[in-house]
């Protein structure tokens, strides 16, 4: 157990400030005695991610008996824990709803996983960053649509001049690029993190992969 | 048909390498006895057959008794030479600049031509780049696509001049040259005129041929489909110098 997961945060801006960085990870159990809980989120992206991570096959079976789904867009629990071990972030920070959420989800989270290049490097969203963020809302809310052309204002999350990788907002752990991190890849660094390894991740994957 | 090149009476000299005694031939540079004994080191803008610009400085190694790091692709190796090519520090400096090449420019890997065959998405995994720490410049850059056969992407480009090297030194067209400074910087045809207008260009493809990542490309390619052969030009070169 000497080996813990926080060390990844040396490849970060810097450690994060959440009381829990000491505990261990490399267990099937966490401090209370359950399964090693995992939250996930779908942010700015087209979740690929999520379909890599499902793409893990009868794996999830093995893996289900290790860890505890406790927030995900591929289950029905809605509401994002206190406290969760492992946070998993698909998508970029595109505007102020993935912000907030981003931030809890570092807040809660003892470690922070962007996965994806949408999450680690801003992608395909964030292609829109060499236009004015007004050219962008004309040209997909009033120039290319027939009825009713709007700016949409209510009910939707205004969006951030820029769209940023989840590291320009709150610190990250662990980074998997690819496009999507093949399931592969995203098995290798669960299970590496659940045996108290620091996962390598370049070691299967890269952008664009 | 082998190539007989004279041989001019050069000295051999004898140096360390990561800890290896090696012998190389005087006028050799750091990173072709580096190449010729398998010893990694990253470089971008230094090519075989080209000449030797010295611009990305990836290939940077520690010489003893320096107190500045060299570029081992501009260094010619001397008697008794003490090198370092893969210190922490100089790891630190090559993730550096990796990074802010991917910083400076838009290098989206997922939806270029060249994914899976790019020299800096390569470099980007070796140094260990699986994030860019800096933040983006993102800053637009215009496409040519007015060549009936290739096309320019000043978004992907890297600014290594293979293009303008292999064009003047092996076609003799002398097509691509540089324009500006800093950001502002970008490889041009002729003049700055369209690529399709250009009086010189032979549309033989070399430069697209040499370039390390998706700037210049064959029209036509969808993502990943843009493999690069560059075999040839090491021949072409060994036949250059011998004519």
């Amino acid at each position: 157990m000497s080996a813990q997961p926080e060390a990844t945060a040396a490849s970060s801006k810097a450690a994060h400030p959440t009381p829990d960085t000491q505990a261990p990870l490399g267990t099937a159990t966490n401090s209370s005695g359950n399964k090693v809980t995992v939250a996930t989120i779908w942010l700015d992206g087209c979740s690929g991610c999520h379909m890599s991570f499902l793409d893990m096959d009868e794996r999830l079976v093995e893996l289900a008996q290790k860890i505890d789904i406790v927030y995900s867009p591929l289950v029905d629990c809605k509401t994002l824990p206190e406290q969760v071990d492992v946070g998993i972030i698909e998508g970029s920070i595109s505007n102020e709803e993935d912000l907030h959420k981003a931030k809890l989800f570092r807040e809660r989270c003892k470690l922070l996983v962007s996965l994806g290049d949408c999450a680690v490097n801003g992608n395909v969203p964030a292609m829109r960053n060499a236009f004015k963020l007004d050219n962008v809302y004309e040209r997909a809310y009033l120039e290319n649509v027939n009825i009713h052309p709007q700016i949409p204002t209510q009910g939707v999350p205004a969006l951030l001049q820029t769209v940023l990788p989840v590291h320009a907002v709150v610190d990250v752990d662990v980074f998997i690029p690819g496009c999507p991190p093949q399931a592969d890849t995203i098995h290798y660094v669960l299970s590496e993190l659940l045996e108290g390894r620091v996962p390598e991740p370049l070691r299967m994957t890269r952008f664009g992969a | 048909m082998p190539i007989i090149a004279t041989q001019p009476s050069v000295r051999v000299v004898t140096l360390r390498i990561d800890g290896q005694d090696l012998s190389a031939r005087e006028d050799e540079t750091i990173i072709e006895v580096c190449r010729e004994n398998k010893i990694p080191i990253p470089s971008l803008c230094w090519m075989e057959g080209l000449s030797v610009v010295g611009a990305c400085r990836l290939c940077m190694v520690e010489v003893a008794g320096q107190n500045r790091l060299l570029a081992a692709c501009a260094t010619r190796v001397a008697e008794g030479m003490e090198i370092t090519t893969n210190s922490e520090k100089l790891q630190r400096y090559r993730r550096t600049l990796v990074e802010l090449l991917f910083a400076e420019r838009n290098h989206v890997c997922s939806v270029c031509v060249s994914n899976g065959h790019c020299e800096l998405q390569w470099l980007a995994n070796s140094c260990g780049v699986d994030h860019v720490r800096m933040p983006y410049r993102n800053h637009g850059y215009a496409v040519d696509s007015t060549h009936e056969m290739f096309r320019v992407d000043h978004n992907r480009c890297v600014l290594c001049t293979r293009c303008v090297r292999v064009c003047d030194e092996i076609e003799g067209a002398h097509t691509w040259d540089v324009m500006g400074r800093g950001s502002d910087c970008q490889v041009i045809t002729d003049l700055a005129k369209p690529w399709g207008d250009s009086d010189t260009c032979t549309s033989c493809g070399k430069c697209v041929q040499v370039c390390p990542t998706g700037a210049l490309v064959k029209q036509g390619t969808s993502v990943g489909e843009m493999v690069k052969d560059q075999h040839f030009l090491p021949i072409l070169a060994r036949r250059r110098s011998a004519r």
